[in-house]
């Protein structure tokens, strides 16, 4: 007679020593070191600490190694760790005026004080498959590039903002809600939704973003600045009453200006959308930005054109990647009872259907 | 509390004890978890916000169901574990372990000596009792989700007692199926107020939601929800006065025990595609063997 499979307890650990062999291939290589993966692989290392909310090279690394490249397994690894973390309190918002800047765009002025810095940039590469790579790399002897502008680079958004042609956002005195503590509830103030998009799937955001582009939800953006580079990060010590600095962090910020012909709430003026992200990470700050402006319809009174951009509940439900390739995933669990229970209903129901026939 | 006893699973290694809080959680959170299950057990059946942890685990694969049975594991507990009513599957096995390794406390696969039970997708046969919690993994908490798919207007449609959607849908099935044709997760009405999802159950285990001795809890991490059916709680399953509710199991007996009683599962037995049907609660059957 069959008997149901036992052993799940064996199966699972034989299941995870082959894994942990798989993942470290073949062991006439080298072993990845975690600084080859922070210093080569620097992209990948910045979308997981984006998207994982913790701001640490070498933990992201490790889950890099770790997950065998898997960027979202990563982040899982991460976000997972992050959780377990005491916290002490929350650092002062960050001054990106004060940006030590590598890179610094905008599209919207030619030339502008403290000018154009390309930086470390793939754009205008040519995606040539480089054979060169294939050999161990010579080692570039190019001199230490300097970041010379060390001076404040002036914001784009104030020229604008000195004419009164941009929507002025103003600063609140609200301290702002933590996603990671309190339950997401709808609907979400614009600080808890670029919380949430910041930390959102990149393939999600900049798939949301392009539909703006394509018309649901259009909203006419110029990337007014982009800027990436190094910030300062303060907390206060209350006990104390003074204000200390405990790093700095890169990241990658994106304001953009966005046409807007008025509503009866506002009058016509350029609007901004706002992207924020650690690391060096322009795909996602730049999607961030157009995804923030779409949901802002309701504040600036614009039409609801009913697209998915523009939806809070949509997009904030669904951005997180953790969540989601848990949930689409678990459906490779046993599910033997709920089918069990679909087989007899569809044979009772077709039992039915066969007897009303005769 | 009940007597914590020897059993096959639990071993012993302390080294791994030191790293985590007991039961990971740290005490915080689990006070906030806390603070939630007990706003549930005083609303039976309505959905309590919380802020669910990433837990180590994916969520989909019981998040909600382990943040709960974290919060309410004492040193003292005795855990059984099940998914789909069996104590050996794979998801059953590693929740299982998390516990042994994170909180150290005795594991048991028998249903009448363990204090605290995790489940997806069942309840046990053997009758609960009180001072028993049975703490059920949910995917999705909303009864009322694939009728209308926004939180907000769900919320709504909650606190004003608007069920009728959901009278509707069930009626549609009847005229076009004969039949409700929801076969699991089927909704009930807990204490004539909320509708609830007792999560993806079978209907066949729906009769033991009512009147329980044991205290069930139902987490639902992903989603952010707890929600509860305290003790000797009055549960319905929605139904109409000329279609009445009825629990359906396979029309046959288990090939192992022999029970007639019991949820089956049905089983493949050769190439041929001949089937054979086994206690879907192997506890139960090896009790009974």
């Amino acid at each position: 007679m069959y008997v149901a499979v036992k052993g799940g307890e064996k199966a699972i650990e034989n299941a995870h020593r082959w894994l942990s062999e798989k993942r470290r291939g073949n062991t006439d290589l080298k072993s990845i070191e975690l600084k080859q993966i922070s210093e080569q692989l620097f992209l990948s290392v910045s979308r997981v600490m984006a998207e994982g909310s913790l701001y640490d090279k070498e933990l992201a690394s490790l889950a890099i190694k770790q997950s065998s490249g898997d960027l979202i397994e990563a982040i899982f690894l991460l976000r997972a760790y992050r959780t377990t973390l005491p916290r002490f309190g929350y650092s002062k918002g960050i001054e990106t005026d004060n940006m030590i800047c590598s890179r610094r765009i905008s599209a919207t002025y030619k030339d502008l004080p403290g000018g154009q810095i390309l930086g470390p940039t793939y754009d205008y590469t040519h995606r040539l498959l480089d054979f060169k790579l294939i050999a161990e790399e010579e080692v570039h002897n190019s001199k230490e590039v300097e970041i010379d502008n060390i001076e404040k680079l002036s914001r784009v958004s104030e020229y604008l903002n000195k004419d009164d042609l941009i929507k002025r956002e103003n600063n609140t005195s609200k301290q702002p809600k933590d996603l990671t503590r309190e339950p997401l509830e709808l609907p979400a103030d614009r600080s808890l939704r670029l919380q949430s998009l910041t930390r959102s799937d990149e393939g999600f955001l900049l798939g949301m973003a392009y539909s703006t582009q394509r018309g649901y939800g259009r909203n006419h953006p110029f990337v007014g600045e982009l800027r990436i580079g190094i910030v300062d990060v303060f907390f206060e010590i209350s006990e104390l009453g003074i204000e200390i600095e405990i790093g700095e962090i890169e990241i990658t910020e994106c304001e953009t200006v966005n046409q807007f012909m008025g509503s009866k709430k506002e009058p016509p003026q350029f609007t901004r959308g706002y992207g924020l992200v650690f690391g060096q990470s322009e795909r996602k700050a730049i999607s961030m930005a157009l995804v923030d402006r779409a949901l802002q319809w309701k504040e600036l009174g614009e039409e609801n054109q009913n697209a998915p951009a523009q939806d809070e509940e949509f997009v904030l439900y669904h951005g997180d990647n953790i969540q989601a390739t848990g949930f689409v995933e678990h459906i490779k669990l046993p599910h033997y009872v709920d089918f069990q229970s679909e087989l007899e209903l569809i044979r009772k129901i077709r039992k039915d259907a066969q007897k009303s026939e005769k | 509390m009940l007597k914590s006893q020897k059993n096959k699973y639990t071993k012993e290694d302390p080294l791994e004890h030191d790293e985590y809080n007991f039961a990971y959680l740290d005490e915080q959170t689990k006070r906030m978890i806390r603070r939630a299950i007990l706003k549930a057990i005083a609303i039976p059946g309505y959905q309590v916000p919380f802020s669910s942890r990433e837990m180590p685990m994916p969520y989909g694969w019981g998040t909600g169901g382990v943040q709960v049975t974290a919060s309410c594991l004492c040193p003292t507990d005795t855990l059984k574990v099940i998914d789909q009513g069996a104590d050996d599957t794979t998801n059953a096995v590693s929740i299982r372990k998390f516990f042994e390794k994170t909180a150290n406390i005795n594991t048991t696969d028998d249903t009448n000596s363990a204090s605290i039970i995790q489940t997806r997708h069942r309840i046990p046969e053997e009758p609960l009792k009180e001072g028993q919690i049975l703490i059920y993994q949910v995917p999705i908490p909303e009864p009322l989700r694939f009728l209308e798919p926004r939180e907000t207007e769900t919320r709504i449609m909650h606190a004003l007692e608007e069920y009728g959607l959901m009278h509707v849908k069930l009626y549609e099935d009847i005229t076009k199926h004969g039949h409700i044709s929801t076969a699991y997760a089927y909704p009930i009405k807990v204490e004539e107020r909320y509708v609830m999802d007792p999560s993806p159950i079978p209907k066949f285990d729906n009769p033991k939601l009512h009147n329980n001795e044991a205290l069930q809890l139902f987490g639902a991490g992903r989603e952010q929800r707890i929600y509860a059916i305290p003790p000797y709680t009055k549960v319905i399953s929605l139904d109409f006065e000329d279609y009445p509710f009825e629990p359906m199991k396979a029309e046959a007996i288990c090939s192992i025990c022999g029970s007639n009683s019991s949820y089956l599962d049905e089983i493949i037995i050769n190439d041929k595609g001949d089937k054979s049907y086994i206690c879907s609660d192997t506890n139960y059957c090896e009790k009974r063997k």
